[in-house]
């Protein structure tokens, strides 16, 4: 059984020269849910980037078996849903459904399966009456649940998300977590809502300077106090 | 609340069939050739970003200043589209935006979109453009240069969509060119000084934060169709104006005239746009009017060279 | 804090909303064609027109009263056709008092013709808008030939309009809240003004590009290739092919009647 996700000396430099990634390694197993926390500028947007190709660096990312760059990116979005952290760069159809489909739409599936897999997705995120609504009507929580939706409707086997909860009331974050929580997906999400991770996520990974600095029981790695603060957090 | 230009968004109603679908004519062929052009430019990102940017400057239309008492000054936005995408770039997204403002808002009218197109996203964009790079060659890359070769070029853009727009309607039989052709043209000239401003003040910022976008567009693909493209589009204009059945729409006055049977008194429109004039002299509003314009232009121009070539940076000796 | 531009479609389920969207521009393309091609001196075709707008409006569930009340829209633009009844020949049919100004029959005749077409043609419009989403009316377009990569940026376009505009909105009342001045204080120069305007129309600018990048990225991310695709979302029925055949009747009709005098 191949992990899930596997990056090995992954190193990357923006077209300016600063150098976002120095070196990670990262493995998450099938059915795994883990967060990856770090101070703003450790590199964690970046990392998710090189998850889907959409980025590239030096050192290897496979994806369920696949490497990253090899020309089968189409599979490895398929396989490896990311969900950005504006909703709003992520619903860019003018519909609710247009968004959903858009993923099965691409991966060359016919009229009916497109319409089975936006139902299926919209049903597990909440929001299976959505389907004719624009999305700038859309309240900020209703559009992460939807955003979710447009990569769950590709049946990844991971999901990897990037700050789901910033910019949330209260009650549209306890419906995320919710959500989260109930969705059996393999999961990587990148967040500084640390009393989340506490909930959610038995293992956590800290990054730091582009490299990873811990990786391990979520309850070990909070307990630890002096260490978070090292790195920019607070528990 | 709307935003738009009330000037330029000709209504259906306003233009005969004939011009109309001449109109359509040129649009097609003027989308046809952006949609290549921006496709080898963008490539696959041509939809978002065009879509995107058509967005914006939908909005900036939108953003407003006081002018005097009441009043408030806009941006139409083709000449600095074009400056900042490149020129089909800007074709793309001013039609998006042209289009939608009449689809969505009934802003302009649809048989008459065809028209509505040539003029804010072909002419204003491509005139604006080419006044900018004759501007630019003239006096040089340097940043000064840019922004007085882009206040020329966004004056153009407004002025040359307006009269283009009188034309429009004088070969329609509408309006006059005696009437419409001062009116639009004065009214513009002013107008076409805010844009100037305004595309200054935002291509200021640009070139600060991010000069790369400038140099981008300016060896976009399609730099030598642009120019002929205008001059295609301007020869269509005169074409319009001087060919019999412009002034013999279906929808026209003979019609009202053999049913009033006014006919021995009715000097039809058709006889001559500059009708009841035997020699169009200087005396004859519509030919005064481009000889004022021309001047204005030659005027905005020469300010905008020396200006730019004041700006040149002094290299140390 | 939200843009105050209202999306025209008014939602409902009439058989006008729910005809296809192919039928309805077809229809209203041909309805304001119809009155291009009408010539001002006969009324008759204004009325039949004017019916059929009363008609679409009573049958989409909107009442008769909508179109007309947003109609006035395309007002300013009549400023243009102002001049012809004092520039086409013919009979006096009344003087502007004060500047002796004549107004000849033909040319006022001409006039209102015009406005009536300009009037009757923007109401049509406005029903399209407002019994069709936008969505639907783009899908319609391309349906309809109109090329595939400008129905996804008018598509783009729509979804991105209200964002941009909430965010210039905010520039605009940032702009104000630090535009305090005391009475007695020189106001900022208009050139100054419009300095600033163009920094905030800069600054959009930037933010818009950097936000198509993103967009393009979220794109990628669900398998984006360049190419636009789209579902089917409508089939012709018998009661579009009706309602347009049935139109083009009408306003056929009225064409041949009026071209004959």
């Amino acid at each position: 059984m191949h992990p899930t996700l596997e990056v090995r000396g992954l190193r990357f430099r923006y077209p300016d020269g600063y150098p976002a990634l120095n070196g990670v390694d990262l493995s998450v197993a099938p059915g795994e849910k883990v967060a990856l926390v770090g101070p703003n500028g450790a590199g964690k947007s970046t990392l998710l980037l090189h998850l889907n190709g959409i980025l590239h660096g030096e050192g290897e990312v496979r994806v369920a078996g696949l490497t990253v760059g090899d020309g089968h990116l189409g599979k490895v979005r398929a396989a490896l849903g990311l969900v950005f952290q504006d909703a709003d760069d992520q619903l860019f159809s003018p519909t609710v459904f247009e968004d959903v489909a858009f993923g099965p739409l691409y991966a060359g599936l016919t009229q009916e399966q497109v319409e089975r897999r936006v139902a299926a997705a919209l049903q597990a995120v909440g929001m299976q009456d959505a389907g004719g609504r624009v999305s700038h009507h859309l309240s900020g929580g209703e559009k992460k649940r939807v955003a979710i939706a447009t990569v769950l409707a590709m049946e990844p086997e991971i999901l990897v998300l990037d700050e789901p909860t910033a910019g949330l009331d209260p009650r549209a974050r306890r419906g995320l977590i919710r959500l989260l929580d109930d969705l059996p997906q393999t999961m990587l999400v990148s967040t500084h809502d640390l009393r989340m991770v506490a909930e959610l996520f038995p293992r956590t990974v800290v990054l730091d300077q582009g490299r990873v600095v811990a990786d391990g029981p979520t309850s070990r790695l909070l307990a630890d106090t002096p260490f978070l603060a090292e790195h920019g957090l607070e528990a | 609340m709307r935003f738009s230009l009330e000037t330029m968004h000709i209504p259906d109603g306003f233009l005969s069939s004939a011009v109309a679908v001449l109109g359509w004519g040129l649009a097609v062929l003027l989308l046809g050739a952006a949609l290549r052009q921006t496709r080898r430019q963008l490539g696959e990102r041509q939809v978002p970003v065009m879509g995107v940017l058509a967005a914006f400057i939908f909005a900036a239309q939108a953003v407003n200043f006081p002018v005097a008492a009441g009043t408030s000054g806009h941006l139409i936005g083709a000449a600095l589209a074009a400056i900042t995408l490149g020129p089909w770039a800007a074709v793309l997204v001013m039609t998006a935006v042209v289009a939608v403002q009449a689809l969505l808002f009934q802003d302009g009218g649809l048989i008459v979109m065809g028209w509505n197109l040539v003029n804010m996203a072909g002419l204003a964009v491509l005139g604006g453009y080419a006044s900018y790079r004759g501007v630019l060659r003239l006096v040089g890359g340097h940043r000064g240069g840019r922004l007085a070769a882009a206040f020329a070029a966004a004056w153009v853009s407004v002025e040359v969509g307006a009269l283009a727009t009188a034309v429009e309607l004088a070969a329609s039989g509408t309006t006059t060119l005696s009437f419409g052709l001062p009116a639009m043209a004065s009214v513009h000239a002013l107008i076409g000084l805010g844009e100037g401003v305004i595309t200054i003040g935002a291509l200021a910022l640009l070139l600060t934060a991010r000069p790369e976008i400038l140099r981008e567009a300016e060896t976009s693909p399609g730099q030598g169709a642009a120019h002929f493209a205008v001059g295609g589009l301007l020869l269509a204009l005169v074409v319009a104006l001087a060919s019999p059945w412009a002034a013999t729409s279906p929808d026209g006055l003979n019609a009202v005239a053999e049913a009033l049977e006014f006919s021995h008194q009715a000097r039809p429109l058709g006889s001559g746009l500059f009708a009841g004039y035997q020699l169009p002299g200087l005396t004859h509003p519509a030919a005064a009017t481009i000889l004022a314009v021309g001047l204005g232009t030659l005027i905005v121009f020469s300010v905008a060279v020396l200006a730019g070539r004041g700006l040149r940076p002094r290299t140390a000796k | 804090m939200h843009f105050h531009l209202a999306d025209r479609y008014q939602p409902g389920s009439s058989r006008v909303h729910r005809l296809d969207p192919r039928a309805k521009i077809l229809i209203v393309t041909g309805f304001i064609l119809g009155l291009s091609l009408s010539s001002p001196g006969a009324w008759l075709p204004f009325l039949v027109y004017f019916a059929l707008i009363l008609l679409a409006a009573v049958a989409s569930g909107l009442g008769p009263a909508f179109p007309v009340r947003r109609s006035f829209v395309a007002l300013p633009f009549v400023l243009a056709a102002l001049s012809l009844p004092f520039t086409v020949p013919g009979p006096t049919l009344f003087t502007v008092p004060g500047l002796g100004w004549a107004a000849s029959l033909p040319g006022t005749i001409r006039f209102a013709g015009i406005v009536l077409r300009t009037w009757l043609a923007v109401q049509a419009a406005i029903l399209l808008a407002a019994t069709t989403s936008f969505p639907d009316l783009m899908w319609g377009m391309s349906r309809l030939s109109v090329p595939a990569p400008l129905v996804a940026i008018a598509g783009f376009m729509y979804r991105y309009l209200f964002l941009a505009g909430d965010e210039a909105l905010r520039m605009v009342r940032a702009r104000t809240a630090r535009s305090a001045w005391t009475e007695g204080q020189r106001r900022p120069s208009i050139v100054w003004q419009a300095r600033v305007t163009g920094n905030m129309v800069g600054s959009l600018f930037l933010r818009s590009i950097e936000r198509s990048e993103r967009v393009y990225d979220a794109m990628l991310a669900r398998g984006y290739d360049g190419q636009v695709r789209s579902l089917v979302h409508f089939h012709l029925r018998r009661l579009d092919v009706m309602a347009l055949a049935a139109t083009l009747a009408v306003v056929g009709g009225l064409v041949a009647w009026s071209l004959r005098g």
